[in-house]
């Protein structure tokens, strides 16, 4: 018998790295943008996903969503209320969405026919940031509610965001939201990164937001790097 | 809590690498951790010992390098270490800088295995 030594030097994750970049060939070969969206439960990402799914829709963009919980469809429910094609995947107790699960649910739709495709990660500010979804864009949210330290006491998910969405800003005033704070500690963790204030609830900030996402599209269209390249 | 799901990928991953070999047994896997990964040290050992139960690498020790975040700064043309995650400055110049050379890493670096010969 002998003792030996083998190197592997490979990715952990390399099977899902895989998978989410064969998401991200066939997401461009479409034409379109996919959006993951992470945060900590209770941030409001459906909320503000039904406010920007309406929009869109409502514009004539043609959009579609996953939405990635434990357990429930209440939030595909509430998101459909868009008009958008939305499915809902249940993890069954996984505490963050993979790239097989994304391929497993876009099912027949046509990905030709759409425009933004977005995915509404399992609430959590932990573990979803290790798992690539073939996302052009990671959207990190964090409402007023939750405190302006919040990105310094989660780096990893703030770190790999490419936009950073401050929601709930009707209720900056009432929960005495300190936004420069807010800022500067995103900006410590994620220098230069993109940040939108926004109320789903109002409507407040949520033209810049499609704005973007619109300029975005248009960069994709037009061959050039959007923001998370 | 995901750490058992890359422990379990861990698991698989090893034993494809020695499918091919006469593996008495496995001794030792000795991954590299970023500081960046989002991956707990401790919840990663906890779930190893789960994890490896009935499978080639049950008793194997779990070795785990911690790598540290290095970022370059445009302005000083260094690259250097970051002492937390919590401020991404150039540490000589306190510059915000988001070139981040390393600290994500989340790889298995070798496994130390008994061969039949």
């Amino acid at each position: 018998m002998s003792a030996r030594i083998v190197e592997l030097r490979q990715g952990i994750l390399k099977k899902n790295d895989v998978l989410a970049g064969d998401l991200r060939q066939r997401f461009h070969a479409a034409g379109l943008l996919a959006i993951n969206l992470v945060s900590s439960p209770g941030a409001g990402k459906t909320t503000f996903l039904r406010g920007t799914l309406l929009e869109l829709h409502r514009s004539g963009r043609r959009v579609a969503a996953l939405v990635g919980d434990l357990e429930t469809d209440n939030d595909a429910r509430k998101l459909a209320e868009s008009g958008a094609p939305v499915r809902q995947i249940n993890t069954h107790g996984c505490c963050h969405l993979e790239a097989e699960m994304i391929g497993n649910h876009l099912g027949d739709w046509r990905l030709d026919d759409l425009e933004f495709l977005f995915v509404e990660n399992v609430g959590n500010l932990v573990c979803p940031a290790s798992f690539d979804l073939g996302e052009d864009l990671r959207v990190a949210l964090l409402s007023v509610t939750e405190g302006e330290d919040k990105p310094l006491k989660y780096p990893t998910v703030f770190n790999s965001a490419d936009v950073a969405m401050i929601t709930k800003m009707d209720l900056a005033e009432a929960c005495e939201f300190d936004r420069n704070t807010a800022h500067a500690n995103i900006r410590e963790i994620r220098p230069g990164v993109r940040i939108f204030e926004t109320s789903a609830k109002t409507g407040l900030g949520m033209a810049e937001w499609l704005d973007f996402l619109n300029s975005e599209l248009d960069r994709r269209r037009a061959g050039a790097p959007v923001s998370g390249e | 809590m995901h750490e058992l799901s890359i422990v379990c990928s861990v698991v698989e991953s090893v034993q494809e690498a020695i499918r091919e070999r006469k593996v008495e047994r496995v001794e030792a896997v000795n991954l590299r951790v970023g500081a960046l990964s989002g991956v707990l040290e401790d919840a990663l050992l906890f779930s190893y010992e789960i994890a490896t139960q009935g499978t080639p690498l049950e008793g194997s020790v779990l070795r785990i390098e911690r790598v540290p975040v290095r970022v370059y700064c445009a302005g000083c043309e260094q690259e250097s270490e970051l002492a937390s995650v919590q401020s991404f400055r150039c540490p000589r110049c306190q510059e915000l800088t988001a070139d981040i050379r390393s600290g994500r890493e989340l790889e298995i670096k070798s496994i130390e295995i008994d061969e039949v010969v």
